[in-house]
């Protein structure tokens, strides 16, 4: 096994509250030890990264990323994919099912999650809920977790009809796994492809109402309440990618009442609004839309309040000829891997004051301790060798072209990020240099 | 913080008419003033201008006004034309805009006149084509060349015609357009509410709220929404009544006997003096009665042919050439 001292760097590590410079020295796979500067001698480990003036953190996670491994490795595959995570500074990533076939089979997810893939992250999956992704039946809960499941959802799509949501709900609980929501009542969005409002009217294009959001989250939470009398049990609701300010209220609520809700949101609806639509520019189309000012400015209010429990991208690579078509017509969703940090740092450490612990917590401690097996997300001794090293200070812009992911769909070409990942470990090896 | 879409400056060919808000208001004038000389040109001066020019029409939907005015205008000019529809061309195949876009340009089209049922194709087209392209209507979003169309016929009535030349800012001050119907289906009503209040005019938008959402009033300054129709009617100098577009209406329920009672325009409700428009086509009985659209004040007909030299102006400005 080989062994990597990184040396000299400033340690940040929230789940440990570790601020401060250390060397962090990895053998075996693991963290095995973070001292004080010098302490570690150069020879200790095969390999030594000099992280002076660096920060070193644990690697990111990243718990909602589409892959599009099986069925449509033309848009990306896991090899590709996991290049860009580590290229983001992710060291985990938790795979969505909506893959062809749909992942809802033990068999499908131990394909997705074989060595064979080439993934240079550690791979998670949250197979389907229902079979197919249909809506009506569930999947095998107990034997997809005995396989490695780490939560189940329709992503794409919602769990729609109360009764299947609520059997979702109590499978999961019993397995000791989230329920992963997109929250979308498909009922009130036929045939919209953005925000709702006086932009959509504009453009002529079908809007989707916050309400539409805001009502599935409502009804998930009455079934948390419901299952909570009722079952004796305690669900966990993960709202995936937030994206109305009715919902984050909603959430809120939920919190203070003490039910077991989650949530994340994405950098592009902490980032961007509805306008960047533009001319029908297909870059900025995905599902949730982005959406008004005040709810951009609700996102930012839940990420600095903690409402939001942490960042993710839903990573969502199309082909060009799916992205070049009429605004109707073009699939829903971005890139997001090797953007997502530079955004965050950007937005909410520099322009909200986040403290960089925070940022940190967002998108690794938090996502890691909510979906991923104990060990992730951390620098405590004894935690996996997954690290990212990075120039907290270093300003720079994207280069759409130079992306290691398969597919170009990113609305941030250009665009001003902060914080330059200079080196990604994970499981104790190299995965990335910049 | 809202700008990421800045990278991808949108680059038209020069001459493309896409949306109204595209156009300042001396281009309108200048337009405008095109179509006049070129009405007035003696035929055989006229089909010089485009004598050996190519012209696309590609349409994805029927029509019937728009693409035999821009057929005849295109004509009138000397230009060639070829017609694409949807129905029997490649695009049966599935072959995509981009593709067949690029397909015309190899074939040497030197402009693309698109009629698409979706909201921004007329865009899509002009990027990745990089042609100039007309917009002969997207989807609910526009149909620039009837707002301007529309927008002649107004000057030719509104102070018994004082106004169409010299158009400026300040052309329609003082002149309330209503227009009335199936706003949120429309891309006529998006194109001329967002051109009229440019030159001066006040647009009241009236329709049940079914098909005219609120939104509606944030088209821009000069926009105001009234239910009524007969306030609306009692305020105007022009009224446009428009289709309900039946076959846009997805799962939208609409009373027409509720819808003919309340919007339908008829005699006893048209004040004497506002002129009567509408884009066709017409649905005679449910939005506008016979007697009115066959009526002294109807400038119906007269709209067609205001389209004709529009779309010759249109068309000279897309091609660069000079009359």
């Amino acid at each position: 096994m080989s062994s990597i001292l990184i040396r000299g760097g400033r340690v940040v590590d929230p789940a440990s509250g570790v601020d401060a410079l250390r060397d962090v020295l990895l053998k075996g796979g693991r963290v095995a030890g973070v001292e004080k500067p010098g302490a570690v001698r150069d020879d200790a480990a095969e390999e030594v990264i000099d992280a002076a003036g660096l920060v070193v953190a644990p690697g990111l996670v990243d718990v909602h990323v589409h892959l599009r491994e099986p069925g449509q490795g033309y848009k990306e595959t896991i090899r590709t994919g996991t290049a860009a995570a580590a290229a983001g500074g992710f060291t985990s990533v938790v795979m969505m099912p909506n893959t062809m076939p749909i992942n809802d089979s033990v068999e499908t997810m131990a394909w997705m999650l074989s060595p064979d893939r080439g993934a240079s992250v550690r791979l998670f999956a949250m197979p389907a809920a229902t079979v197919g992704s249909m809506g009506r039946e569930l999947t095998d809960f107990p034997a997809l977790r005995s396989a490695g499941a780490v939560g189940f959802t329709d992503d794409g799509k919602p769990v729609l009809e109360d009764a299947v949501m609520r059997a979702a709900l109590v499978a999961a609980a019993r397995v000791g796994v989230p329920v992963s929501q997109h929250a979308e009542d498909t009922r009130l969005t036929g045939g919209c492809s953005m925000n709702a409002g006086a932009l959509a009217f504009r453009l002529g294009l079908r809007g989707m109402t916050a309400e539409a959001e805001a009502g599935i989250v409502e009804r998930d939470i009455r079934l948390l309440r419901e299952i909570e009398l009722a079952e004796k049990l305690r669900p966990h609701l993960h709202v995936q990618h937030v994206s109305t300010a009715k919902a984050m209220d909603l959430i809120r609520s939920a919190k203070a009442e003490g039910l077991h809700v989650t949530c994340e949101v994405t950098p592009h609806h902490f980032m961007l609004t509805e306008e960047a639509v533009g001319e029908y520019d297909t870059h900025a189309k995905m599902n949730p839309p982005l959406r008004a000012e005040t709810d951009r400015l609700a996102m930012i209010a839940g990420l600095m309040d903690g409402t939001v429990d942490c960042i993710a991208t839903d990573h969502a690579p199309h082909a060009a000829h799916e992205k070049e078509v009429e605004f109707e017509r073009a699939a829903n969703g971005i890139t997001g891997l090797e953007t997502a940090f530079g955004l965050a740092m950007r937005v909410l450490h520099q322009g909200q004051g986040m403290p960089l612990a925070r940022v940190l917590s967002l998108m690794s401690a938090n996502p890691a301790r909510l979906i991923l097996p104990p060990g992730h997300g951390s620098l405590a001794v004894g935690s996996m060798a997954d690290v990212v090293v990075f120039d907290a200070g270093a300003p720079w812009s994207f280069e759409l072209g130079r992306s290691r992911s398969k597919s170009k769909n990113s609305p941030f070409d250009g665009a001003a990020m902060l914080g330059r990942v200079k080196a990604t470990v994970c499981a104790g090896k190299v995965a990335f240099r910049g | 913080m809202t700008a990421a879409a800045e990278p991808y400056a949108i680059q038209y060919a020069e001459g493309s008419l896409l949306s109204v808000t595209h156009l300042t208001a001396a281009e309108v004038a200048g337009i405008l003033a095109m179509a006049t000389r070129l009405e007035q040109m003696s035929p055989a001066k006229r089909s010089q201008i485009l004598a050996g020019r190519r012209v696309a029409l590609l349409f994805y939907e029927s029509s019937t006004r728009t693409r035999t005015s821009f057929e005849l205008a295109a004509k009138q000019l000397g230009a060639t034309t070829t017609l694409i529809s949807d129905k029997s061309s490649s695009i049966e195949k599935g072959e995509s805009l981009k593709d067949t876009g690029l397909t015309l340009r190899a074939l040497g089209a030197e402009c693309i006149i698109l009629r698409h049922n979706a909201s921004g194709a007329a865009s899509l087209l002009a990027k990745t084509s990089k042609l100039p392209v007309l917009n002969a209507g997207d989807g609910m979003h526009e149909h620039p060349s009837q707002a301007l169309l529309d927008l002649r016929t107004m000057l030719a009535h509104v102070d018994g015609g004082r106004r169409k030349t010299d158009v400026n800012p300040r052309s329609l001050d003082g002149i309330a357009v209503a227009i009335c119907g199936d706003i949120l289906h429309s891309r006529v009503a998006r194109s001329n509410t967002m051109l009229l209040p440019r030159l001066g005019a006040k647009v009241l938008l009236c329709g049940p709220p079914a098909l005219l959402p609120e939104w509606a009033s944030g088209l821009g300054p000069g926009v105001a929404i009234e239910r009524d129709f007969d306030r609306a009617l009692q305020q105007a100098q022009v009224v446009m009544m428009l289709r309900i577009q039946k076959e846009r209406l997805a799962g939208l329920e609409v009373d027409l006997a509720d819808y003919v009672e309340r919007y339908q325009l008829r005699s006893e409700r048209l004040p004497a003096g506002v002129v009567v428009m509408h884009p066709g086509p017409m649905i005679r009985g449910l939005e506008i009665a016979d007697e009115v659209a066959d009526g002294p004040q109807s400038a119906i007909e007269e709209q067609v042919s205001h389209g004709l030299a529009v779309r010759m102006a249109l068309l000279v400005r897309a091609l660069g050439a000079h009359a």
